[in-house]
Formats: structure tokens, sequence, C-alpha cells
């Protein structure tokens, strides 16, 4: 959008004028930006692509070709990482989707205490993640917790969440909605509102059901967010660290690790490259999800 | 909707929202003030003695007023790096969406690049350590402004289309160069911009917490964030001093958000409706 309105306003040819712009808006204003971003973000991620074929002890790398990779789908503790990243980002990211939506359709909808119910669906987002993963370990705790005891207390026999490798995973990625699910409800809340109400009131014209309505107008209008939500939390599901490392550490055992904290203990082991093959098997993994992702979300907008 | 309906839908769902949200708070702010027996038992019940202060004194004094520290360390990386954060997101932003040259493409792509390519952790650690800034705060508000930068110019390059060029024709008119252009008439217009970028990314930095622990080790550079992980281990008997960690680090956020409620949610939806 911003790019059109640019080029319509610029006149066409006038090299006199085109010189005096030029000067205007000159390139250089990249350069302290391009710097920094080059040497601390551009550099050490092609860096990255050489030294995962390497043994690594940041005086001396070894060329080692492909084994760090080898590694990654050999070794089970490495593999159950890859895996745990995929269902971490699926899950949390699916259920941001759903339960954005509905929280977003409550909250645009005229009910009581509609303002207190926004700013307390969204104030987790804005909280340390360490502290609410803290929090909820507490919460969670097999016996003392308040959830097993609430549970206990109508007569179900609550599960060790984070000390059961059955559920450790999904108890971190509950967590995780738990603390996002503000920033999809307000992506949402922004999408809903933007819909012209004319489209309703032709569709309760046309004797449509709040049901077909839905179906019909609301959700395909706010597809725009839906693919904002659906990139934004994947990326951010499959990249996670802190909520888990708060939490487990990874465990029990190396049950709940996702890419990220392999890459850490590697990193804290000393293993280096193998470290930066996690890194470079991460950023391989988001690319194969998000480019073809956001393509297929994009086309599917231009359609209609 | 009618009456009735309006409220009891209203009614279940607030008294939904204390039972999933409010209580996380609530057992914060209560563990944070009970002794050290009671909160240890991470019952969810009011505090048998109000410890507040001797609490907070505890947690302040623990390792050589650590937590002071982290604060101070803290405090300066959000405010430095956001604000090189405005000054350069917005430069880019600014000729970004002015002048389309052949640059244009190759910035958007590594915008793009940067929101979703995750950091190589060791390889920068390398960088740094080759330039002399790895454990210093210098390298670590660097490394923030590096990761922030994609954000940011989104948020400039769509807020400068809004901007009207003849504003800019006229300041050149009056013998204004692009230092003077930008800084004296289009950055003041960006204000409201700005102020969604200095709320979200102080939010996002002062919050973060896996940067500083690969880029920032060691105790005299300690951030608020790593604290709270510190004491984790320290304190695993200690759960009141833990909570009363966190009851602290979460006030600042809190305050932001009461004041710049607004900015943050038009910060955080930007890109959410395309128009």
């Amino acid at each position: 959008m911003a790019v059109a309105v640019a080029e319509g306003s610029v006149p066409i040819a006038n090299p006199r004028r085109k010189s005096r712009t030029a000067g205007l808006y000159p390139s250089w204003f990249y350069l302290p930006a391009a710097i920094i971003f080059a040497v601390l973000f551009m550099l050490p991620t092609f860096a990255s692509l050489f030294f995962s074929l390497t043994r690594w002890t940041l005086q001396k790398a070894d060329f080692i070709g492909l084994e760090n990779f080898a590694q990654f789908f050999r070794e089970p503790f490495l593999f159950q990482g890859l895996v745990n990243t995929l269902i971490y980002g699926v899950v949390t990211s699916g259920l941001k989707v759903v339960l954005g939506m509905l929280l977003a359709l409550l909250l645009t909808s005229d009910i009581f205490g509609r303002g207190y119910l926004r700013a307390v669906v969204f104030f987790p987002v804005l909280v340390s993640t360490v502290g609410v993963g803290i929090t909820f370990t507490a919460m969670m705790h097999p016996t003392q917790g308040l959830i097993n005891e609430t549970l206990a207390s109508i007569g179900i026999k609550g599960p060790g969440w984070l000390t059961d490798p059955r559920f450790a995973l999904y108890s971190v990625a509950l967590v995780d909605v738990w603390k996002g699910v503000g920033l999809a409800t307000v992506i949402y809340i922004a999408g809903i509102v933007s819909i012209p109400l004319e489209y309703y009131e032709a569709a309760k014209i046309d004797g449509a059901t709040p049901w077909q309505r839905f179906w019909t107008v609301t959700l395909p209008l706010v597809h725009p967010a839906t693919a904002t939500v659906i990139i934004l939390s994947f990326i951010g599901g499959l990249r996670s660290f802190d909520m888990i490392w708060a939490m487990t550490k990874g465990g029990p055992g190396f049950t709940s690790d996702v890419i990220a904290s392999v890459i850490y203990k590697q990193y804290q082991a000393g293993f280096y490259g193998l470290s930066t093959a996690g890194n470079v098997v991460l950023f391989i993994m988001v690319a194969l999800i998000i480019v073809p992702l956001s393509m297929l979300l994009n086309r599917q907008e231009t359609d209609r | 909707m009618r009456h009735a309906q309006r409220y009891i839908l209203g009614g279940v769902a607030i008294a939904a929202s204390i039972v999933v949200f409010l209580v996380p708070f609530a057992f914060i702010v209560l563990t944070a003030v009970k002794d050290r027996r009671q909160a240890a038992t991470r019952s969810f019940d009011w505090p048998t003695s109000w410890h507040f202060w001797d609490n907070l004194m505890e947690v302040l004094r623990t390792q050589d007023y650590m937590l002071v520290t982290a604060f101070i360390n803290s405090i300066i990386l959000t405010v430095v790096s956001v604000t090189l954060l405005v000054v350069l997101g917005a430069m880019v932003g600014f000729v970004l969406q002015r002048r389309p040259s052949r640059w244009t493409a190759i910035v958007n792509f590594l915008v793009l690049a940067g929101l979703i390519i995750p950091p190589a952790v060791v390889p920068t650690i390398w960088v740094l350590q080759s330039i002399g800034m790895f454990k210093t705060m210098h390298g670590m508000i660097l490394i923030e402004v590096a990761y922030g930068l994609s954000f940011t110019i989104l948020l400039f390059r769509a807020f400068v289309a809004t901007i009207p060029r003849e504003l800019d024709e006229a300041a050149i008119i009056d013998g204004a160069g692009p230092l003077r252009l930008f800084f004296q008439v289009v950055l003041p217009l960006l204000k409201p911009v700005v102020v969604t970028v200095i709320v979200v990314q102080s939010v996002a930095i002062f919050n973060d917490f896996t940067n500083p622990l690969y880029y920032l080790p060691g105790k005299q550079n300690v951030t608020v964030q790593l604290t709270l992980f510190n004491f984790q281990g320290q304190f695993n008997t200690s759960l009141h001093l833990l909570f009363m960690n966190i009851l602290l680090i979460t006030i600042p956020p809190l305050i932001v958000y009461l004041f710049f409620n607004r900015q943050i949610v038009a910060g955080m939806t930007a890109g959410a409706v395309k128009g």
C-alpha cells in the first residue's frame, strides 16, 4: 500500500526534479541501520551456514561436512526437539487463532463489561514470559498446585502437568496460549470492526441467521487478520524458548525440548558447531513452513 | 442484542475472566506478601501474616542489591536501544517510502528476513567477541537495535505514507537540507507512531530474557529478567521472595499499559487490516 502511494505521487520523468528529490531523500539515511543490521544479524546468519558444518571451539573450526545435521536426525534427544517444535508451533498457533477469534467476536458484541474484559485479556501479553512461566509452574505443581487442588476438591485426580512426559509440552503450550491469546484477540478485534456494517444489514435483510452471517460475512472478510495471527503466532511458536526454559527446561528428560532449547543446551555444553546446526535447522524449518503458508494465505486473499 | 442477554453473557464472561486471568495475578501478589513457610505450600489462600515490606527489602538486598543493579541495567538498555531504534528506523522508513529506487526491493526483502529468520546465536557471539563487544552493554544495545529494526521500519514506512509530500517541497523551497527536513519537519509529524514504537519496543526489550542470557552474561551486567532466573535456583524454598521479584518486574509494564493502552494495541495490530 505504502509503495503504491509513493509511486502514484511521483510525476512522470522529469530529470531536474528527480535529482532534487534524490538529494532530499539521501540513500545514506539507510546507512547506520544497515551497518548494525549487516554486522549483527546478516553476518552471523551467513556465518552460521559455514559453522554448522564444523566442529567449532570459537578459536578453531574443523570442517566435518554434514555430520552435525546427521546427528540431529540420528540422536533421539535431538530429533525429539524437532518434532516438539512442530507440535508446539501447531498447537499454540491453532489455539490462538480459534480462541482469539471467539474472544474477539465476544468482545466486539455489545456485552456488559466489555472494556474491562478487553483489558484483562490483553494484559498478559505485556508481562514477563519468565514470570508467567514460574507462576504457572507453581500452580501446576502435581500435589500442592492450585490447579490440581481445585480438581481434587471436585473429585478429579489431576495429572502431573509438568512432570508427566505425556503432558509437559502441551502444558507449556497452554500457558503460552494463555499469555499470547490477547494479542490474537486485539488483531481480530481490529479486523472485525473494519468490516462495513452494511454487509451485515444486507445479510439480515436477506434473512441470514447469525450463524450464516458469521460464515459468509465475518469469516471471509476477517481473512487479513487471520493471516496475520497465523503467521505471527507460528513464527513465535517455532522460535519459542523462554517459556519452555522457565517451566520445564526441556524436561522431564528431553520430552519437552524444542530446537531453541536444544540450541541453548548444546551451547552451554560447548558444542558450538552442533548448536549452530540447530540454528540452521530452525531457520530452514521456519522458512519451509512460513514462506508457503504466507503465499497460500495471501493468494486466497487476492482470489476474492 | 437484547438487554437480559447482554448482562447474562457479560456476567458469565467476567466470572470466567476472573478464574482464568485474574487468579494467576492474585496468586503472584498473595504469595509475594506471605512468610516463607506459608508461601512454600503454594496454596491459594489469604496470608496469615503480611510481610510486604520485609520481603521487598530482602529481595532488594539479596546478592549485594543485585535487583537494583538489574533495574538500572535494564533501564539503560531499554532507553538507549529504543532511542536508537526510533531515530534509525524512522530514517529508513522515511527514505524507503519517499524514494523508490533500486535499494527499495532489497531493503524490503531484508526487513522481511529480519522478521522471519531466527538469529544465529553462537555466530553472533563470535562476531561480538571479534569486535570486542561480547558481555558489554554496548553490544547488547546494538543487538536489540538489530533485532528490533524490521518491525520498527514497517511501522514507520506505513505512517510516512500519510504525510503529504507537499510539506517536503515547502521545506526545500525554504532552503532546508535533508537533515533539517527530516529532523525538524518530518520527525515531529511522526509523533503518534513514535509513541507507538517507543511503547511496544520498550516492553519487548524490558521483558527480553533470551538475548541477555546469551549476549550479556555476568553478574554486574544482569538484567531484570535474568534476576528472576537466578533466583529460581537459589530460592527454591523461598517462593515468597521469588514472587516478590516477579511482582516488582511486572510493575513497569503495568504502568506503561495504564498510560499507553491505545498506542500499544495500535502498534501490535498494525498490518492486521489491509487498507
